[in-house]
């Protein structure tokens, strides 16, 4: 008897709609992964720098033998200028200069400085890997100057054994040249001011997006449908009306949501970097496109929900429904947390540029670096989707699938603004 | 002029052919019903009239609107009864017919449509509560009195009894035939074939997609000599 009920609850539930978006989120979410590469990988490769060593001295040969040894040398030369071009163009880490002097302020008990002049690509959690492997052999080689010390003259200060060395970073990004911060610390900044945008519209298109395909799911279960449908409004008025009101509630559900996260978040801010001091603080003009970059990302992943709306039977298969807008907004989140938009997979960069809800997640960390063309470009691509969507949906609202599943006519191109209208 | 004018309409569901051709007409101030068994067509019929459905053939208007290029104003001026409608449970009864009133007018106009709704339905002091908690009968007559508390020209009314007690029927018909008086055409379907010769002009009999009778009620019996339609329809598709 048991048997019967499980029988019967199995074949209800392992319907291809139940089915068919976890095995696609599977699948992107792996293709995703494999897309971005793993981090242990990134850890074992050898980083690609370039060295001046100027000084020449006993400290800075023990410093060439470590960074030789454990990076991928493409630059050995006494000129800085030259160096840089060639770290550059190899797509390299970084150019380490070992200044005149070095090994001499170390017998002086002085640090001895070396200048790292950085290449950074990209502000992702992934992205400064590289950049940290670096900063591991600059420790490497500290050990090592340090051991010399010890093993040379027992009287130097304790404080220059341990530290023998300091660093003067200099990091070049997007074109700006950020003086006194390492990529890792760039990017620790850049992503503790960025890092809650992507999080709202995530939270927020979940929410706001289960609203109005829930919505549809239910006109169609408590039969309310029909009768909206012949009342005296415009199809494209239902479908707006549709998806502001899911908007609000979306925002409101996002809001209550962001205040607690927004607490939880604060308890881990520790960095007391100002950024107006690096040229990185944004303007009113800079939110403003924030701003408006979330809004039509909304209005694009309502629209897109709508869309997934009218194949809703019901509530229940609703709720299925909500799947491939979470997938799309977690690629999103994920894709933009751990990698730049530079410098993600070609095949990846389109797929979360297509995603309208990327833009607004991408768009604090681009502004900072005053990149407006992928900004206003993101804008004006998720306003054209989002028009696209309310024209796909309206077109839908005034063919049977609706009521019947499926669309008994196809409706001209030409006729299209004429459906609008109606 | 004809209140619905309907020619040679097909219907087609991808392969399968739901009407297969019919035409007919409703007049003004007419009571049209349209009778049948399950599956003949008649909701794919009023559904089409109603602008919710394509058509595949043919040619429908309404009040001489042509569909489907006058529909939005045809929906200006009918009023549809699904025979398996609901309300939005989250709303009161009354906030129900506030909603859908404020499509049809604002101010004075919109007071009298919600008035007449409230009336119509007769639901007392329930109609403060939300639509969740109504009856299946409860339910049916607010949306008999949001159907027709518009006051449209043209009322499209799919098994308007369905679900309700003999009582409540009765009454229901009672608001539709007083709806006539005021100047209102009804085409309604229904396959309770004796509720249907009480209360329509004429009838047309559905079968399989296809008209196989129309007339009064009188001519129908006379024409296959039978005591009720019930019987007449029977000897009809034989």
């Amino acid at each position: 008897m048991i048997g019967n009920i499980i029988k019967k609850e199995f074949k209800e539930l392992f319907i291809l709609s139940t089915i068919l978006p976890i095995v696609v989120i599977a699948i992107v979410f792996g293709s995703v992964g494999q897309m971005i590469g793993g981090v242990e990988e990134s850890l074992e490769e050898k980083p690609v720098i370039g060295i001046v060593d100027i000084d020449d001295g006993d400290f800075s040969d023990i410093a060439m033998s470590v960074l030789t040894e454990r990076a991928e040398v493409i630059y050995d030369g006494s000129d800085a200028e030259e160096g840089l071009k060639e770290v550059r163009e190899e797509n390299g880490v970084a150019l380490l200069v070992i200044p005149e002097n070095f090994s001499q302020n170390i017998y002086a008990n002085h640090p001895g400085e070396i200048e790292i002049h950085w290449i950074m690509k990209g502000a992702g959690m992934m992205d400064s890997i590289s950049s940290s492997v670096v900063e591991g052999l600059i420790q490497s080689v500290n050990q090592e100057i340090s051991r010399k010390l010890i093993q040379q003259d027992s009287s130097s200060d304790p404080a220059l054994v341990l530290n023998p060395t300091t660093r003067i970073d200099t990091t070049s990004f997007k074109g700006k040249e950020i003086e006194g911060l390492s990529p890792s610390q760039l990017g620790n900044m850049l992503n503790s001011q960025s890092i809650v945008i992507p999080i709202v519209v995530m939270m927020l298109i979940i929410m706001a997006g289960a609203s109005v395909i829930s919505s549809m799911g239910l006109e169609k279960e408590n039969k309310t449908l029909e009768t909206l449908l012949t009342l005296p409004v415009r199809r494209s008025h239902i479908v707006i009306g549709k998806i502001v009101g899911s908007a609000l509630i979306g925002m409101i559900m996002a809001a209550i949501y962001m205040i607690g996260f927004s607490r939880y978040m604060s308890s881990f801010q520790i960095s007391d970097i100002n950024l107006a001091d690096f040229g990185l603080a944004l303007g009113m003009q800079d939110y403003l496109l924030v701003g408006i970059s979330l809004f039509v990302a909304l209005l694009a992943g309502l629209s897109l929900c709508i869309v997934l709306g009218t194949f809703a039977k019901n509530y229940r298969s609703a709720q299925t429904l909500v799947f491939p807008i979470t997938a799309l907004a977690m690629i999103s989140m994920f894709a933009t947390m751990f990698k730049d938009f530079d410098t993600i997979p070609v095949v990846l960069r389109i797929l979360v540029f297509a995603i309208p809800f990327s833009h607004p997640m991408m768009a604090m960390r681009a502004l900072m670096l005053d990149n407006y063309s992928l900004v206003i470009g993101g804008i004006a691509y998720t306003a054209v989707f989002t028009a696209i969507m309310i024209a796909v949906a309206v077109r839908i609202f005034n063919s049977d699938r609706l009521l019947t599943g499926s669309v008994q006519r196809r409706i001209p191109p030409r006729r299209l603004l004429w459906a609008l209208r109606r | 002029m004809k209140a619905v004018e309907v020619r040679e309409l097909v219907k087609d569901y991808g392969n399968f052919r739901a009407i297969k051709g019919i035409s007919f007409a409703v007049n003004e101030g007419e009571i049209f019903g349209l009778i049948g068994p399950n599956g003949a067509g008649k909701t794919t019929a009023l559904r089409v009239i109603a602008t919710l459905l394509q058509i595949t053939s043919g040619s429908v208007t309404v009040f001489g609107y042509e569909l489907p290029k006058e529909a939005g104003e045809v929906r200006k001026i009918i009023s549809y009864l699904p025979e398996e409608a609901g309300a939005y449970k989250n709303l009161t009864g009354k906030e129900y017919l506030n909603f859908i009133a404020k499509f049809f007018g604002e101010g004075e106009k919109f007071q009298n449509m919600v008035q007449r709704g409230l009336e119509i339905a007769n639901l007392g002091e329930r109609i403060n509560d939300k639509v969740d908690t109504y009856s299946k009968g409860m339910t049916r007559l607010l949306l008999v009195g949001r159907a027709l508390m518009v006051n449209p020209r043209l009322a499209i009314l799919d098994e308007p009894t369905s679900g309700l007690d003999v009582v409540n029927a009765q009454e229901v018909r009672r608001i539709i035939n007083s709806s006539v008086e005021a100047g209102v055409a009804v085409l309604l379907s229904s396959h309770n074939m004796l509720e249907v010769e009480l209360l329509c002009h004429r009838i047309a009999l559905i079968n399989d997609g296809r008209i196989i009778a129309s007339g009064t009620a009188a001519e129908l019996k006379k024409e296959y000599d039978a005591r009720n339609i019930e019987e007449a329809f029977v000897k009809a598709i034989k």
